[in-house]
């Protein structure tokens, strides 16, 4: 099981990639405020981009439950042990 | 190809500059800031700088109704309409139950007024999407037999969609229906983002769908591809015809056999819509041509091919023949091969030239062709079934040709005779279509729709002029067109002067300002005015105004009608 920094890192590229302005700088307690370009848009590119890298689905209610970074980690991580 | 909707949005961040430029206005009742940014990058990928309003999520109505909207201000070359099935479902919920059965009946009503509303007020192609289908399993398989069912009345809709397409031509059907048959329900469509963002498809069907849609746009703009070129060993048959003889390739009703057969088929049926068929083969020919003559399985014969190149030269120089005798762009052509190294070696010589990359296993050629849509087109008539005997005949010219030695002796034993008219309800489809096929004789390359065609017909501020040639070997129907604006100051303005590249060197150019000219003076004009367009394509008539004898005068042409004297031709008025 990859552990929250590799995760972490991994979530960087993506955000990277779709935002496409530049490097991206995410923390646990990043929210999309901090992150320039992290709009409700390109969280719905980024949700599917996590969705298809880490071969997972989330539900609707999980979507908009993230609060910050570390919460999305949170929960690829619960379905990581669940599936 | 295959590209991703990432891939697409980082398109908008390129260079459009060079690209032709279009208007689209995107009315949607659901959100469509991903299918707006999609359309935009996919024009990047086919030379498109396609600009777009879209307009607010659910203001499909408003923007329609009330004229005064950005609808009306933006003046789009296309307005694209995508109601989606989810709606079009809470619609039907909403609808009084006894009232169920008609449906499909009042939302064809709704919608042909939206569009007919548009297309009085606008000069623009209306594209709308049909429904993806929706079964709601309410009534299960039963659903068939019920004629208030969302699903039988969702297809009633689509089907009558269709059906008002062939009635008014400038509104076209985007068949999202077929995209989901291809990819299916579960990945055009995904919930969980449809809940909490109001769009209706997934990140993954975007870009095909995007592709699709250009295509479409594509064609209206004259982007259409005319030609197929075929390899034949293991293209066209199984096996190889030197080695294995005719009665060895693999065509027919047996296991392979039947992958050739049907594409062979399908080949069949490009060529009866008016696609050019052609055969590019290293072989030696009398080998080449047996099984078009001789094979009883055989779908395609030798007359459906209009240019038959078998010999063991390198085949970027025979392909370069094939178009010097068709005389059509390198991008209206579409090269089959299983060869990789012969595809490869056309893709480097002909970068413009669609080379589908073949999959290994020739029972999945045809899916594949399919998916690619490579032969999407904005019209359609009866005139582009002759298209294979026109070219036919066009070779049985070069060589009669050939027996003279002077050109005029030659042009004159042709027995040509043109047919000239102002635009009438026969031609208008065919001087549409011409308008956006012909890219290299086009003096200022404007594209028609058959609705614009019509409106110009019926003007008073317009006169219209089509001619058709006929000689000896046979006729090409309606090649050329001209439309003449009424300008003060007794000025005829040439607006547009359009020709088909097959009548050529034959002294058309003349006849036809000869008839310009003649109705020119008939109606007191004092001059005729002429404009050339540059375009990536039209250089052929750079000098076409100044060989006719025009003065150039502030990038216009002028021609004074006095002192003027008919020009040499050998056509006659029929």
């Amino acid at each position: 099981m990859k552990d929250r920094i590799e995760i972490i890192g991994i979530l960087n590229e993506i955000f990277e990639d779709i935002i496409d302005e530049g490097p991206v700088y995410l923390l646990e307690n990043s929210t999309s405020k901090d992150i320039e370009g992290w709009d409700s848009l390109t969280n719905i590119q980024i949700v599917v981009g996590i969705e298809k890298h880490f071969n997972i689905r989330f539900t609707s209610e999980e979507i908009i439950s993230w609060n910050n970074v570390g919460e999305m980690i949170d929960c690829i991580l619960n379905k990581n042990t669940n599936q | 190809m295959g590209m991703t909707f990432n891939e697409l949005k980082k398109n908008l961040k390129k260079d459009f500059s060079f690209f032709k430029q279009l208007k689209l206005v995107l009315l949607g009742d659901s959100a469509t800031q991903f299918l707006a940014q999609s359309i935009r990058g996919a024009g990047y990928e086919v030379r498109l700088d396609i600009r777009i309003f879209e307009a607010d999520f659910n203001q499909v109505e408003r923007q329609i109704f009330d004229f005064n909207s950005e609808l009306y201000s933006f003046q789009p070359n296309v307005t694209v309409i995508f109601e989606s099935g989810h709606i079009l479902l809470q619609k039907y919920f909403r609808q009084d139950e006894k009232l169920r059965a008609s449906f499909a009946d009042d939302q064809l009503y709704r919608i042909t007024d939206m569009v007919e509303v548009i297309q009085q007020h606008l000069k623009t192609n209306v594209v709308f999407f049909n429904y993806a289908e929706e079964d709601d399993k309410v009534f299960g398989n039963f659903a068939n037999k019920v004629e208030e069912s969302f699903i039988y009345q969702q297809r009633k809709l689509n089907y009558s969609l269709s059906e008002y397409a062939t009635r008014n031509s400038d509104f076209h059907i985007f068949d999202l229906s077929s995209v989901q048959n291809k990819i299916g329900r579960d990945l055009l469509f995904a919930p969980a983002i449809y809940v909490n963002s109001e769009m209706v498809l997934s990140l993954d069907a975007l870009p095909l769908i995007a592709r699709s849609l250009v295509q479409m746009i594509g064609a209206f703009e004259g982007k259409i591809r005319k030609c197929l070129i075929l390899d034949l060993d293991n293209t066209v048959w199984g096996g190889i015809i030197g080695d294995d003889g005719l009665e060895k390739i693999q065509i027919g009703n047996f296991g392979i056999g039947k992958a050739f057969t049907e594409l062979q088929c399908w080949i069949k049926k490009l060529q009866q819509r008016g696609i050019i068929i052609c055969v590019c083969s290293k072989n030696n020919e009398q080998a080449a041509m047996a099984p078009f003559e001789k094979h009883p399985d055989m779908v395609l014969r030798m007359n459906d091919i209009s240019v038959f190149v078998a010999n063991w030269d390198n085949k970027a120089d025979n392909i370069r023949q094939i178009k010097e005798i068709l005389n059509i762009g390198f991008d209206s052509m579409v090269f089959l091969d299983d060869n990789p190294m012969e595809r490869n070696l056309v893709r480097q010589y002909f970068p413009d030239i669609n080379v589908p990359e073949l999959p290994n296993d020739p029972a999945d050629y045809l899916d594949y062709l399919y998916s690619l849509n490579l032969f999407e087109t904005a019209s359609y008539s009866s005139e582009d079934a002759k298209r294979t005997a026109q070219y036919q005949k066009e070779s049985e010219r070069t060589k009669f040709k050939a027996s003279f030695v002077n050109e005029n002796d030659f042009l004159k034993n042709l027995d040509m005779f043109s047919d000239v008219q102002p635009f009438n309800e026969f031609s208008i489809p065919r001087v549409a279509q011409l308008s956006q096929r012909s890219n290299q004789f086009n003096l200022r390359t404007v594209r028609y729709t058959e609705g614009e065609v019509r409106r110009i017909a019926g003007s008073e501020n317009y006169a219209t002029l089509s001619f058709t040639l006929e000689d000896k070997y046979g006729d090409n129907g309606l090649i050329c067109a001209i439309i003449l604006e009424k300008h003060p100051q007794q000025e005829l303005f040439i607006e547009s002067w359009f020709m088909s590249c097959r009548v050529l060197k034959r002294s058309m150019e003349n006849f036809v300002l000869n008839m310009v000219v003649e109705y020119a003076i008939t109606n007191s004009y004092k001059t005729v005015v002429g404009e050339y367009i540059p375009t990536e394509k039209n250089a052929l008539v750079k000098d076409h105004y100044s060989n006719l004898g025009f003065v150039e005068d502030s990038g216009l042409w002028r021609l004074d009608m006095a002192n003027w004297k008919p020009l040499e031709c050998f056509i006659k008025q029929k």
